[in-house]
């Protein structure tokens, strides 16, 4: 493996602290953003659940709580995978951090693989709004309402999630080169709490989707 | 004489296409949208033009009503989101930000850089939708017209939007850090000028706004492109919901267009009246206070499209309280200019303009915000005539104040001050010729995105196109002078105007690293008092 | 520089916890608790989400600025689902016809 380089101080910043304070910084108002973002898709949600209650009810009826329940344990396992990978990073620790870095990429990609099985039973359910949409319970039409938020809003989540993939890759790759120190973690932290918003985000769309009227 | 030997400047310290693609120095980047701004500037002023020929005559004999929709249509995409929202942040700010507060660069260089190819790209993609025909819904998309029954671009325009979206908030993400993280030492924030107060409100809009209007825009291209309907009544959804997202943005967006520009007009008014800012923490204070309470206003747009009127009534009365900090800013400026030592120079006289034209911008929204008188005036020339004296008679007077007073900075050169004079005095007469007659024509009941109207109303109108083309005229002078002093112009000392700033005191242009020790900052801004600051 | 480094037992109790919950949120979601439904599930992902934000993301031993930020993000989200949702659950209310 190869040696670990020394820390990289931007000349924009005056010590490795003010780079990593900054960094930080950075990324929890980026993740304001994406609160904002995915706010908007929540907000169209709870405009309609109210008025169409009964037919969200119904729709949620046709989604299966065993693939939800366990893709939200997944997540929330895959979090405390990236969690241990930061503090492996944190104490300067590159073989935990490498294994910790492909756990969470492996649940990540036991999670898309369980939403890709979720969204073909939707497909050959004809679930799928637009005009193959057919719905045999009552008021279709609020029906198709729910699916097009289901899929707007799992679908949104999921490209995060493949995008977190995708960086958690190539997390792997700087590690493997010996770019990440104790001294110098910064990106592992980024992409940790990035990671841990992309969780959040379904903690509440596990409920929101998948639990309306079950009783 | 000349010292030949002189360290290189940031514009002559690389050569070659490749260092200003890959620059990450923050004052070539600022110099690279410039490019980009102008261009869209003078493209959605094309459309303009366009528009006023049109309008010069009560028949729809130009064009046609399609062509006219698409018209007004590309005109507001382009001057808002490709213009207004960057200009003063991307070109000014990025400039100044870091010279402002004694730093090297922003916070994150190569975020900078890439918020540029954004914006570029996303101009580039929009400008492709306009050449195969553009967009006729309006530069606000109502639904179900945007989602169902628009025959033009949508998606693609959107898309265009979408993507530049992401220049936005990567810029105010830098600048958030940079400002928090990135000061001298013992510049505390009350030691901050109040155009680094500007940009920081305006960086916490584009950060809490522009998501929601990409989500939205999301939402409206999936509509249009599979047929769900999120917006579409046919499906029990409710095209309001578009407008209340929508604007959740687009109005706060107005207070982006708005926020750096009252920055810039506090250090023009400092510096040409060589005097503190009045009341300088108020004014700090109303620019957050400007930044927050823009959020809660939104459904003043929608007095008349069907929500509620309870909903209307709360959005009318917190749109009155909006108008406070910003009167407070106005007395602030004109309390500084009395008693001061007062110079005459360009940017001052845009100052002026501003004040005054904001003013009038700012009451007149007062008069739009009331419920009652609202329902008469929406959606006629009243409110276009309303927009554009807060964005042309505002935003554009104090970039253009901006551009001449950094221009020294920003080049080392010095424009020729009778032209830029003469320019300025063109600029206020067309621009008052062409929007005041829009008043009068919307009380009248003249209404907006109308090609054709009846007789009565053509006076007004040819009023208003004369006007537009004095304008014209105005904003294509500071063009070729700028260009001319590129080459041609005066050679300046480090601080032409003997204004106090840590911009001022790093090399005119400055060098590629800014200073070569950063400052250590014990006095307040706008020292003037001082007595080495006097008569610089 | 110090930075705090959270014990792993710390992490794996709020492992527990939020798994725990996740089962708790589905049980109770087949319970007919009528209105307090919808609120049990919101406050049991609310509760999931700030342990993940304390501990998982290290908020519990960060800057004030950056509590700052967290909240600002929260509050903003309020203000735009609770100013449009002022519309929606008042309309009719004022008795004028349409709105």
């Amino acid at each position: 493996m190869a040696s670990t380089s020394h820390p990289v101080l931007a000349h924009q910043f005056e010590s490795l602290e003010q780079q990593r304070a900054s960094t930080s910084l950075g990324m929890w108002v980026f993740l304001v953003t994406e609160i904002m973002f995915f706010g908007g898709l929540f907000t169209v949600y709870i405009v309609y659940r109210p008025l169409y209650g009964e037919a969200f009810a119904a729709a949620s009826h046709h989604l299966d709580i065993g693939l939800g329940g366990i893709n939200t344990a997944v997540l929330i396992l895959s979090s405390f995978t990236m969690a241990m990978a930061v503090r492996s990073a944190q104490l300067g620790r590159r073989g935990p951090l490498a294994v910790f870095l492909v756990l969470t990429m492996l649940l990540g990609l036991t999670f898309l693989g369980i939403k890709g099985v979720e969204y073909r039973h939707k497909f050959e359910e004809h679930l799928i709004p637009g005009s193959d949409f057919r719905f045999t319970g009552v008021d279709p039409r609020h029906a198709q309402l729910f699916f097009s938020l289901y899929f707007a809003m799992t679908g949104m989540h999921a490209l995060h999630m493949i995008i977190g993939v995708g960086v958690l890759g190539w997390l792997l790759v700087l590690t493997r080169r010996g770019r990440i120190s104790a001294e110098q973690y910064d990106v592992v932290e980024c992409t940790g709490l990035y990671w841990h918003f992309v969780d959040i985000v379904w903690i509440f769309l596990f409920p929101l989707l998948y639990l309306i009227g079950r009783h | 004489m000349k010292n030949t030997a002189a360290a290189p400047d940031y514009l002559n310290a690389n050569y070659g296409i490749w260092s200003w693609l890959l620059t990450t120095d923050h004052k070539r980047i600022a110099i690279l949208y410039l490019i980009s701004v102008t261009f869209f500037f003078f493209l959605g002023g094309f459309f303009a033009v366009l528009l006023r020929l049109e309008l010069l005559t009560p028949a729809g004999d130009l064009v046609q009503a399609d062509t006219y929709n698409r018209l007004f249509t590309m005109h507001g995409v382009v001057m808002v989101f490709f213009f207004l929202i960057p200009v003063i942040p991307a070109v000014l700010g990025n400039f100044l930000v870091p010279l402002m507060i004694g730093a090297r660069d922003l916070a994150f260089p190569k975020i900078n850089l890439a918020s540029w190819y954004i914006y570029t790209v996303g101009g580039l993609v929009t400008f492709w939708a306009i050449l195969n025909g553009g967009v006729d819904t309006g530069w606000t998309f109502y639904t179900p017209f945007s989602t169902t029954f628009s025959n033009t671009y949508v998606i693609a325009t959107g898309l265009g939007i979408f993507i530049t979206g992401f220049s936005s908030i990567f810029t105010g993400l830098n600048f958030i850090v940079t400002i928090h993280r990135l000061r001298a030492p013992g510049l505390t924030w009350f030691r901050l000028p109040l155009f680094i107060w500007a940009h920081y409100a305006t960086s916490l809009v584009m950060i809490l706004g522009t998501p929601v209007i990409t989500i939205t825009i999301v939402l409206v291209a999936l509509e249009r492109a599979f047929h769900i309907g999120i917006f579409d009544p046919a499906l029990g959804g409710d095209p309001l919901l578009f407008q209340h997202l929508f604007w959740f943005y687009s109005h706060p967006a107005v207070y982006i267009m708005v926020l750096p520009a009252m920055g810039v007009v506090s250090e023009l008014v400092a510096a040409f009246a060589r005097k503190r800012i009045f009341g300088y923490e108020f004014v700090a204070y109303a620019s957050i206070a400007i930044a927050v309470l823009g959020f809660l206003v939104w459904g003043h747009h929608m007095f008349v499209s069907g929500q509620s009127v309870y909903a209307a009534t709360v959005f009318s009365v917190l749109s009155m309280f909006v108008a406070i900090p910003s009167a407070v800013k106005v007395f602030n400026w004109t309390a500084t200019l009395y008693r001061g030592s007062i110079s005459y120079q360009t940017p001052l006289l845009y100052a002026l303009g501003f004040i005054g034209l904001f003013t009038i911008g700012g009451l007149t929204g007062l008069v739009v915000a009331t419920l009652g008188v609202d329902v008469h005036v929406h959606d006629t020339y009243f409110v276009v005539a309303h927009f554009h004296y807060i964005m042309v008679g505002g935003t554009i007077m104090a970039y253009l104040g901006g551009l001449h007073y950094w221009w020294p900075k920003m080049t080392g050169k010095l424009y020729p001050e009778f032209w830029a004079k003469l320019s300025a005095m063109i600029i206020f007469i067309g621009f008052n010729l062409t929007f005041f007659p829009q008043f009068v024509l919307g009380y009248l009941g003249m209404p907006r995105r109308y090609h054709a109207y009846p007789e009565e109303f053509q006076v007004l109108h040819v009023l208003s196109s004369a006007g537009a083309s004095i304008l014209g005229v105005g904003y294509l002078i500071p063009m070729v002078y700028f260009a001319w002093s590129m080459r041609y112009g005066k050679r300046c000392e480090p601080n032409p105007w003997g204004a106090v700033g840590l911009e001022w005191e790093a090399a005119s242009p400055p060098p590629p690293h800014n200073f070569d020790q950063i400052p250590v900052v014990s006095g307040g801004p706008y020292d003037y008092a001082d007595k080495r600051n006097r008569g610089g | 520089m110090s930075v705090h480094v959270v014990p792993v037992k710390t992490y794996a109790l709020i492992l527990a916890i939020l798994l725990s919950l996740t089962m708790i949120t589905v049980r109770v979601a087949f319970m007919d608790l009528g209105v307090l439904n919808n609120i049990a599930a919101l406050t049991i992902a609310v509760i999931k989400m700030v342990l993940v934000i304390l501990y998982f993301m290290h908020l519990r031993h960060s800057s004030r600025l950056t509590w700052l930020v967290v909240a600002a993000g929260f509050v903003w989200l309020g203000i735009l689902i609770s100013l449009t949702m002022n519309d929606y659950v008042s309309r009719g209310w004022l008795g004028v016809p349409g709105k």
